[in-house]
């Protein structure tokens, strides 16, 4: 049994109960019904509802509000049923409609748990690539360890940690301005443009990441519209007829 | 082995997630889907029959290769993989209104289970097993909840429609049986 103190914005009752046996009240009072051997269609509520207070009661689970609830809506019932029928058969409202419902609705759920275990128990059994495995914990100390084997470790180590790969960068001007002008004037010609249209195949690479920005920058300004038909096909650009005409 | 199933064991291979029919008809556009599921089935009966450690098995929408259960204590003992917790059954309960009442609110799935399941949820969200799906039309538009994809491949199912039709359940129209 384990009882939790949720934290406050987990939801409306901050007092949860769960227990090893019973998933809920209905879970509760559908093994209490399968105990006595009765129908769910035809409960009899005042033996059914005198089971579940005592076994709350020994559970100790008289401050469980969800408990509680039921216990409380279980002795409803029993007074309506107690009380003296008018008129027809027909005419009666069975006291106990809403509960069945309830416990059907339940049931039926409680199998779809039961596939649900056995469906998620067989695909546990398998392992799928891709597994990252946990961080290996720390060996226990003292460590028992050769000097060779550490020697080797800290050899490999030391190994890592050589040399830095150092590489110089050197910034230098994009010229993003220019390449929003060379797309605007492609565009003022044709309605249709590709990548290539507006970079040199033997283009540096400042200039293919300025023509790159440039394209985003209008893109962003609706003054054209980038699209690719398909992966790795031709960027398509096009003038932006909407803005045009706007 | 033709060549395309060995394509497709290669791609299965080098995926960590269930691949779909239309991602690996996309490995080879030429191929029919004719083409594509015998090759699929190819692969299949090869590693059934020439006994193979691991076996190819259509779930969460795709397809993956996965090791037998026979050798999964194995493997778990060696600490080379971990099977994931199992849920609890109130998790369970609460992932099965989930999976059939999609989407749906919290205060729906209390009525149904009869307690409070707002740290269940949350569990659920953690392990990506739901996710909220949009947001219902009542009282502070509350969040709706709806299985994912992790959801389907952690319990062997292709799709949804793979579970019992709610009308298919057994026990919802006939009386409990007396002796159980």
């Amino acid at each position: 049994v384990t009882a939790t103190l949720a934290s406050p914005e987990s939801g409306t009752t901050p007092f949860v109960v769960e227990l090893d046996h019973f998933s809920g009240p209905l879970d509760l009072l559908l093994t209490l019904i399968r105990e006595e051997q009765v129908e769910i269609a035809d409960i009899p509520i005042a033996r059914i509802c005198e089971q579940f207070l005592l076994r709350i009661h020994s559970l100790g689970l008289g401050e469980a509000a969800e408990y509680l609830e039921m216990a409380a809506g279980l002795l409803r019932i029993k007074v309506q049923m107690l009380l003296p029928r008018r008129g027809d058969e027909e005419e009666w409202d069975d006291p106990r409609a809403e509960l069945v419902r309830r416990l059907l609705e339940y049931q039926q759920m409680r199998e779809v748990v039961d596939i649900l275990q056995h469906r998620g128990d067989e695909r546990r059994d398998r392992f799928a690539r891709g597994y990252l495995p946990q961080p290996a914990a720390a060996p226990q100390a003292p460590l028992t360890l050769s000097l060779p084997a550490l020697l080797a470790a800290v050899d490999r180590v030391l190994r890592l940690a050589r040399e830095p790969a150092l590489h110089e960068v050197i910034a230098r001007a994009l010229d993003v301005e220019g390449a929003i002008a060379t797309i605007l004037s492609v565009l003022s010609l044709r309605s249709h443009a590709q990548w290539r249209d507006i970079v040199a195949a033997d283009a540096a690479p400042w200039q293919v990441l300025s023509a790159l920005l440039a394209l985003l920058e209008l893109a962003r300004r609706n003054e054209l519209r980038v699209a690719q038909p398909h992966p790795f096909a031709n960027v398509e650009i096009m003038r932006d007829v909407a803005s045009e005409a706007a | 082995v033709t060549s395309l199933a060995k394509l497709l064991e290669a791609a299965l291979f080098a995926s960590g997630r269930p691949l779909p029919t239309t991602e690996l008809a996309a490995l080879e556009p030429d191929a029919s889907p004719a083409e594509l599921a015998m090759a699929l089935d190819e692969l299949r009966g090869h590693y059934d029959s020439e006994g193979h450690g691991v076996e190819l098995v259509e779930l969460g929408g795709g397809w993956q290769i996965l090791t037998r259960p026979e050798y999964t204590e194995t493997i778990e003992r060696a600490q080379l993989a971990a099977r994931p917790a199992r849920l609890s059954g109130a998790a369970l309960e609460t992932l099965a209104i989930v999976a059939y009442r999609q989407p749906i609110g919290r205060a729906e799935i209390e009525e149904i289970r009869g307690v409070a399941v707002g740290g269940m949820l949350r569990t659920l969200l953690e392990r990506g097993l739901i996710d909220v799906v949009g947001r219902g039309e009542g009282l502070g538009r509350p969040l709706l909840y709806g299985t994912t994809a992790i959801f389907l491949e952690q319990f062997a199912l292709r799709h949804l429609g793979e579970l019992p039709r709610a009308d298919e359940l057994a026990v919802a129209l006939r009386p409990q049986q007396s002796a159980t």
